[in-house]
This record gives structure tokens, C-alpha cells and sequence, in this order.
């Protein structure tokens, strides 16, 4: 196995205001890891830091072997659009566009063609048991669906990395359960999956958990 | 390790309809914004289009009228007094080799024309008098609007022609033995009643009367004083400059030689100005309507913070977001323009089928009116895209 996600002393501070301090990690390629930790606690940062959303304000982020401060903003842009997925706790579906439309969309800055967009989108959206779905909008999808959707989303395109923001957050129970196997299943397919939660229940069911508390990484 | 992290191209195709799609989950906000700029765009087109087809109108009436017509007319000598031209320029005007046609009139001095004999005489009213030629009408291309024109039986006795200002000023509309007008001491039978006659714009304040009657019962001098000459086409310039020499050799500078064709040109021309200054009018309204759309699409970026976010956590650049509220910002304005363009060729069409025109919208007033459209737009989305652009990921992902 290879390191595919390294955090060394990653310290990241907004406006002075400390989220994450001095905050080492690795994942290995294949993991299925969460994070756990209360509202406040950091979590959030050390998702937006392992997602190239953000960059430290010290210490170093590698991710697939590259150091995220040296890339420029298109570097990095392009970093997400091929290697990682994003699964948000609000699903940010565009409205009034199909399924399927929403699931094609996720791979345009992939650059891949049109027609094989829908073909992929399709296959990923029947993965997640959504296959009758295709042209149902967001709002005739029960939230479950919805976030069903958003999960083929981003696995749609084959990223190497899965990370989930509290993906059962806005879900009853059930449906909650429901996604967390999906994503188990992906993990088993060979994908890194990271999930997010304040939910120890949620984060019970992956082998690994990252206990996450006051903006510090407790092993 | 040197792999190479290049993001992809997005294609024309994909980008507009993303656009696209955006706009058409909010149509009420497209429309109201779109109206903007077609006001403007349908108000330029409407402008140029209408005045364009007063002009075709204009150029097809010219063409019928003809525009080898020159007058030669006697103006005043070097003492600011009444000049006349001799009895045979006519005769010596037809010489010259590519003149057609022509016809004498001349005026007959010191007469009044009135509708009665209860008026009094120092109230003439400003009708001249005229002597013509029985082929006037013809070369001045004038035309009849009640009765006939002078014959040459008729034009030995007291029968008049009316132009057709005077028989609206003298309250005549119609023809006959029983209607008659005062023109000077005796009583002159109305057979007939022209039309405007444009380019011979004096004929229309005046009666018409035979050369041999103003001679015998007006006491007529029977000097011309205009004479109008038809022309071939390819010669006419060439002609106009020996005209006044040949009608009045002596004193060829006391001859003034017009095109009324021209007059008429310039005073059509003289319109433009005011279609100038409707064209600004149209051009204000286009830019408010840019404002319009520039403002629209502020609140869109503002209201979509959550979908830039998520289009950057996909692997959109800063370019790639840009690029998508740009081309959105130029569909909503060439929604707009395209609508601007209908709405006025369609204002042009009802207006000039009103009028009887024919209808000419030209072709780069359309493209101009698209092309400004184009400018507008990428105008007005430049300040919003690049704030959707500058955005950074998490700030936008931030905000529910």
C-alpha cells in the first residue's frame, strides 16, 4: 500500500483564529477512514485541506504525491476534477435538471465527451440503486435518493478519493445506513473513502476512525 | 514525479448549455432582463428601419418623377430687378442635343385670381398666374386630379387649370361649365385640377391658363420666365452647364439653372438629424439595459454561491466559472438583442404597411444592433464573472 494522503505539522489558522494545529496524518490508498469530532472541532478544515479546497497556513499537504502548496489554483483544480469526489451534507443538486443531467454534469471539467458522460452517469446512478431514477428531478427524490444521487456524482468518474461531509447529516436513520453501505461498497471496489461525521454510530462502521478534537488529531 | 495536472477544455457546446440551463430555472428574471436590452436594440432597429423605408418610399416616388429634370429659371438682373428671358429660348434650348423635352411657363404679372369678383382687390391671396405650354404636364411629370388639361382648342379661350394649393385656397372640387374664377377682369371656366406636382413645386400655388388667352385678355408680355427640360439621363450634368448660357445668351447670369430632383434630395436629407438623435435615444436604452443585465446577473452570483463552490469542488478553475456567468451574461443579452431585433423589424414593417412603404430594415443596422448586443453583454458580465471567479472554494461552499 502507498501513502495517497499525507498531513505533516498542518497547521491552518482564519484570521488568527486557530481551526487545525500541527496536525499529522497519512492514508493509504484503499482505506476507509472517518473523521470524528464535534461541530467546532476542526473536521471541517481538515476536509477542505485533504479536498484542495484550501491551502495550510504551515506544515504540508501531499495528496497522489503532490505537494498542494506548489500548485497553482488550475493545478489544483485539476487535481479534483481527476482524482476526488465530494459528497456534501446539503447535496448541492443543481434544481429543475434531471438525475442523470446532474450526474453527467459532475464529469464536464474532466473533459470527457458528452455521450460518454450520460453512458457513465447512467452506470453510476444504477451502482447506487437509482437506476429507475434517471430522469426524476431533485425535488421528486426523497432526500435518501437525493443524496443517492450526489454520490454517484462523485463517484461517477472514477476518483481515487471519496470524501463525504457528513453525507447522513440530513438523512432520517434509514437512509443515513443506506448511504454509509454505499460507500462501504465503493471502499470495497478500491476506492479511498473519508467521511466526516460528528456521529459516532456513523463513524463506528468504517476500520478506521480519526478522532478529531479542539483543532488537534488524536490517533 | 512529473505528471502533469492540466485542466480540461470545456467545449463550446457544454459551456452554452450549462448557460443555458441556468438561465431557463429562472425565467421571469430572463425576460424582465432580456426586455432591457430589446427596448434598446427594437428602438435603433425601429429607427433606422422606418426612416430607411421613408427614404425607400422616398427614392421610388423619386424614380417615377424622374430625375433628369432641370429648371431654368429668370432671376434678377445685377440691379435686384425681375429679369426675363427672350421669346426663343425654348426654341434654342431644344437644340442642344440630349434635351428631350421642354415646356415653357411664364407668369403673368400683376394678376389676381379670385374665387369671385365680391372680393377686394388687395387681397390676391399669392396665387400666380401662369401662361404653359400644352406638354407641361407632361415633362414636369405632373398629373391630373379632377377634370382635363388644356387642349389646343381650350388654350385660345378663358379656361384655367388649378394647381392643387389653389383650388384647396379657393374651396374648388370640382369641374365644370358652371364653376368659374376670377383671374384678373374676366371670368375663367375650371377644367381641371392637378395634383402635387413636386418638382415643379410653383404650379401647385397657381392657375394654369393657354398661352394665346394670356395674350389676348391678360395683356401677357410672352416672355417665359421658367422652362422645364427633360434630359438624358447620362447627360443632364453636362447639360446644366451651358442651360443658362443658351437661354439667355446676353445675360446668362441672370438665369438660374435647378435640379429640383436635389431639393427634394436634400431636403430628405435634412431628416436625418432627427433620426440621429432618436438613434441616441435608442442607444441610451440599450445601456441601461446592459446596467439591467450586469445587476441580474450580480444577484444570480450572489444567489448561486453554493453552486460555484460545488462546480470548484468538481474541478472547475477560476477560468471555467468565469467563462460560464460570461457566456450566461451574453445569452441573456442576445436573448434580449435577438427579441430587440424582431420586435423592431416588426414595428417597421406595421409602420411602413400603415404609410404604404416598402419595407427595408438594412442589413447592418440588424448586425449592428446584435453586434452592440454582443459588446453589452460581455460588458455587463465581466464585473459579475469575476466575482464568481475570485470566490474561493470554501467561502463558497460555506454559505447553504
Amino acid at each position: 500500500m502507498t501513502a495517497l494522503i499525507v498531513l505533516e505539522n498542518v497547521r491552518k489558522e482564519y484570521d488568527g483564529v486557530v481551526a487545525l494545529r500541527d496536525a499529522s496524518l497519512t492514508i493509504e490508498e484503499g482505506e476507509f477512514v472517518t473523521i470524528v469530532g464535534p461541530s467546532g472541532s476542526g473536521k471541517s478544515t481538515l476536509l477542505q485541506l485533504v479536498g484542495t479546497l484550501d491551502r495550510p497556513s504551515s506544515g504540508t499537504v501531499t495528496i497522489d504525491g503532490y505537494n498542494i502548496a506548489t500548485l497553482t489554483d488550475r493545478e489544483l483544480s485539476a487535481l479534483r476534477a481527476q482524482r476526488i469526489g465530494f459528497v456534501f451534507q446539503q447535496f448541492h443538486l443543481a434544481p429543475g435538471v434531471s438525475a442523470l443531467e446532474n450526474v453527467s454534469e459532475g464529469m464536464l471539467y474532466q473533459g470527457i465527451d458528452p455521450a460518454r458522460r450520460r453512458k457513465l452517469a447512467a452506470t453510476a446512478l444504477e451502482r447506487v440503486g437509482l437506476g429507475h431514477r434517471l430522469d426524476h428531478r431533485p425535488h421528486e427524490l426523497s432526500g435518501g435518493e437525493r443524496q443517492r444521487v450526489a454520490v454517484a456524482r462523485a463517484t461517477a468518474g472514477s476518483p481515487t478519493i471519496l470524501l463525504a461531509d457528513e453525507p447522513t447529516g440530513n438523512l432520517d436513520s434509514r437512509s443515513g445506513d443506506d448511504v454509509m453501505s454505499l460507500l462501504d461498497d465503493l471502499h470495497k471496489e478500491g476506492t479511498t473513502v473519508i467521511v466526516i461525521t460528528h456521529d459516532p454510530d456513523v463513524a463506528a462502521s468504517a476500520p478506521r476512525q480519526i478522532n478529531i478534537k479542539d483543532g488537534e488529531v488524536a490517533a | 514525479m512529473s505528471r502533469q495536472l492540466r485542466p480540461a477544455h470545456i467545449r463550446l457546446r457544454d459551456l452554452v448549455k450549462v448557460s443555458g440551463s441556468a438561465l431557463r430555472s429562472r425565467p421571469t428574471r430572463v425576460v424582465l432582463a432580456a426586455l432591457g436590452i430589446a427596448i434598446g436594440i427594437a428602438a435603433m432597429i425601429g429607427v433606422v428601419g422606418i426612416s430607411n423605408s421613408g427614404r425607400a418610399d422616398f427614392d421610388r416616388k423619386l424614380a417615377k418623377l424622374g430625375t433628369n429634370l432641370l429648371t431654368v429659371k429668370s432671376g434678377s438682373n445685377i440691379f435686384g430687378k425681375a429679369a426675363s428671358m427672350p421669346d426663343e429660348a425654348p426654341q434654342m434650348i431644344s437644340r442642344i442635343a440630349p434635351v428631350t423635352d421642354v415646356s415653357a411657363i411664364g407668369m403673368v404679372p400683376d394678376v389676381a385670381v379670385y374665387r369671385n369678383d365680391r372680393i377686394p382687390l388687395e387681397r390676391s391671396g399669392g396665387i400666380g398666374t401662369y401662361a404653359v405650354d400644352l406638354d407641361l404636364m407632361k415633362t414636369v411629370s405632373a398629373t391630373l386630379a379632377k377634370g382635363q388639361w388644356l387642349t389646343k382648342a381650350t388654350e385660345n379661350f378663358p379656361t384655367v387649370v388649378l394647381g392643387t394649393t389653389t383650388a384647396e385656397s379657393l374651396g374648388i372640387d370640382r369641374v365644370g361649365a358652371d364653376v368659374q374664377v376670377r383671374v384678373g377682369n374676366a371670368w375663367f371656366t375650371v377644367i381641371g385640377i392637378l395634383n402635387m406636382a413636386p418638382l415643379a413645386p410653383s404650379l401647385d400655388s397657381g392657375v394654369m391658363i393657354g398661352w394665346p388667352v394670356a395674350k389676348s385678355l391678360l395683356k401677357f408680355d410672352g416672355h417665359p420666365t421658367s422652362i422645364f427640360t427633360r434630359i438624358q439621363e447620362e447627360s443632364v450634368t453636362a447639360v446644366k452647364d451651358v442651360l443658362a448660357a443658351t437661354a439667355n445668351p446676353m445675360a446668362a447670369n441672370e438665369v438660374e439653372v435647378s435640379r429640383p430632383s436635389d431639393a427634394l434630395r436634400a431636403k430628405e436629407a435634412a431628416d436625418d438629424s432627427f433620426t440621429g438623435l432618436l438613434l441616441g435615444v435608442g442607444a441610451v436604452a440599450l445601456v441601461v439595459g446592459g446596467v439591467g443585465v450586469a445587476n441580474t446577473m450580480v444577484i444570480s452570483v450572489l444567489e448561486r454561491r453554493g453552486e460555484i463552490g460545488l462546480r470548484r469542488s468538481l474541478g472547475a478553475t477560476r477560468g471555467h466559472i468565469r467563462l460560464q456567468f460570461l457566456m450566461e451574461s451574453f445569452l441573456l443579452a442576445m436573448i434580449g438583442g435577438i427579441g430587440g431585433v424582431i420586435i423592431g423589424i416588426a414595428a417597421t414593417t406595421g409602420y411602413a404597411a400603415a404609410r404604404a412603404w416598402p419595407v427595408s430594415v438594412p442589413m447592418w443596422a440588424t448586425a449592428g444592433g446584435l453586434l452592440a448586443t454582443l459588446f453589452v453583454g460581455v460588458i455587463a458580465g465581466l464585473y459579475p464573472a469575476g466575482r464568481a471567479s475570485r470566490l474561493s472554494p470554501t467561502e463558497a461552499l460555506a454559505t447553504p
